[in-house]
């Protein structure tokens, strides 16, 4: 019996994905988890920006919403949201963006809109926010979600913001010059689009997960790359300090 | 120019029915208290605009103040769903409302286009994505320079913009601090504007040469309502009360516990309940 949970192995190997001199535009939730940890452990010097205009933030608490003010506090310089979407994103300054999801394709197109038809959903999401732009204006994008059969879908009920849109050159051919989704972090496994067909390819399972789980959690045929890796187990030091981290804001959002 | 007045007179003069208005706030500065006060004079067909729509939209379209909604990203942050929208979006109750759905980029593009005087934004954006399907506004322009194709939004003029800031000056200079949104920018696209403030001072504080502050001429009516964000917060007063968000996401879930929770905390009462909301705070500050 392993001493971590799938939740932590998949922030814990999303962490590992980004770079000290990597500038990763952030979301709220699990990439935030996982970029402020790999700012902790081996990347002290990445560049943290949110989406309400912080910019080099370094909280020593995970923010509930986008906006909190330990994120302005602890940034070298916080700008207007205009700013921040024309000069920084739209500019082209940031490497990485990382994202989540209600639902993802296999070419890791993402829904944050709604489950359902658009004008009669089952589910109103809370929608895009800085996702269609993010998603076409980083250099690369980082997508974590837990995989399951309800997020991971044959057919999205609404695109909102496009990875490899219908896979091979069509990203391209729209007039997209960034990458797109170059890794897919999941609690089971890492996937990395295939270079010829885009789809979403496993490159590497988790330990102690089996291909069977995986693709009892995918609503599409999973693919694996020729050679598939087992990802290292959490580290004592990854887990203690994403630990840390997590009691630090949990105590601090009761205390609130 | 500027008069400082009562949130209720305020209100009363700026907004009328069916106007358009955006209460804007990025997390921070969120104008809470003007917006019950919208929903104790029972304003009805608003057309309301706002890049994150949270918890002052939930009940303003809860309460059926709302004919369209203009947005971005409509959630309770880092909690989940927006139990009023999703159930007028889904049911229709208390009534059905309109949706013209854009992402962040258009959104604060189109405020920047509305207080720079422009009739539409352009930008990057919307590549391959179902929102133009769904949102007629969003066209496509081509640049005569390059020939890039384009997004194009209309500039957002909002007929007011309500915001909350730290402080104003006696003549009605306001000063924001912390994270901005587009606070300035919706104020300077609107036709009148709302700005509810901490404390109304002598003079502004030392500040950076470069700090945001709205001349008086820009601004309408200033209100002075201690706490008025609350349970958003003000930098350098009061922090976000993260448990309030959590706990909204119990109260709204049903019909009959938000009806209860709007009569008890905003119906029958007035601005002043927020300046108890943040006592704590500012008593620890002094």
């Amino acid at each position: 019996m392993a001493n971590y949970t799938p939740n932590e192995m998949m922030t814990i190997a999303a962490a590992r994905a980004l770079k000290d001199d990597d500038v990763c535009f952030v979301g709220i939730g699990m990439p935030s988890a996982a970029a402020n940890l790999a700012r902790l452990t081996h990347a002290p010097n990445i560049t943290l920006i949110y989406e309400s205009g912080t910019l080099a933030t370094k909280p020593n608490i995970l923010p509930l919403s986008i906006g909190d003010g330990e994120l302005c506090e602890t940034a070298i310089t916080t700008v207007s949201v205009p700013e921040m979407f024309r000069y920084w994103l739209q500019g082209g300054r940031i490497k990485v963006g990382f994202l989540g999801g209600a639902q993802i394709d296999k070419f890791a197109n993402l829904n944050t809109t709604v489950v359902g038809p658009y004008d009669k959903p089952k589910v109103r999401l809370p929608g895009g926010g800085g996702a269609p732009e993010i998603a076409t204006s980083c250099g690369e994008i980082f997508i974590i979600m837990a995989q399951g059969k309800r997020s991971f879908v044959d057919k999205l009920d609404f695109v909102t913001s496009i990875g490899h849109v219908s896979g091979g050159d069509s990203r391209s051919k729209l007039g997209v010059k960034t990458k797109g989704p170059t890794r897919l972090i999941t609690d089971l496994a890492i996937l990395e689009p295939d270079s010829t067909t885009k789809e979403m390819t496993v490159v590497s399972i988790h330990p102690g997960v089996t291909r069977e789980q995986i693709q009892d959690n995918t609503g599409w045929k999973v693919a694996y790359a020729t050679r598939v890796a087992e990802t290292p187990p959490p580290t004592k030091r990854e887990l203690e300090v994403l630990r840390d981290l997590q009691a630090r804001t949990k105590r601090a959002q009761e205390a609130a | 120019m500027a008069r400082i007045t009562s949130l209720a007179e305020a209100i009363k003069s700026a907004i009328h029915d069916g106007d358009t208005i955006a209460l804007e706030g990025f997390t921070h500065l969120i104008p809470h208290a003007a917006g019950h006060e919208i929903i104790r004079q029972g304003r009805k067909r608003l057309t309301l605009i706002r890049m994150t729509p949270d918890l002052v939209y939930d009940q303003l379209i809860g309460m059926g103040c709302v004919a369209k909604l203009i947005f971005s990203w409509g959630g309770n942050p880092g909690v989940g769903s927006l139990h009023r929208l999703r159930d007028a979006v889904e049911n229709g109750w208390p009534h059905k409302i309109d949706l013209e759905e854009h992402s962040h980029a258009a959104m604060a593009n189109a405020y920047e286009a509305g207080a720079a005087g422009l009739p539409c934004a352009i930008f990057r954006g919307y590549i391959g994505g179902d929102l133009p399907k769904v949102n007629s506004k969003i066209k496509r322009v081509t640049c005569p320079f390059t020939g890039e194709e384009l997004a194009a939004v209309p500039a957002h003029r909002p007929d007011v913009a309500v915001i909350h800031a730290q402080r104003a000056d006696k003549a009605g200079n306001v000063m924001i601090e912390g994270v901005l949104g587009v606070q300035k920018e919706a104020v300077l696209a609107s036709k009148r504007s709302v700005v509810t403030v901490e404390e109304i001072v002598d003079e502004l504080p030392a500040r950076s040469l470069n700090a945001v502050v709205l001349p008086h001429w820009t601004v309408n009516h200033i209100a002075e309502v201690p706490g008025g964000a609350f349970p958003s917060y003000a930098q350098g007063y009061y922090p976000r009360t993260n448990g309030f968000y959590k706990e909204w996401d119990a109260v709204s879930r049903e019909r009959d516990s938000f009806l209860a929770w709007m009569k008890e905390n905003v119906l029958t009462k007035g601005p002043e309940v927020f300046a108890q909301h943040v006592r704590k705070f500012r008593t620890a500050a002094e």
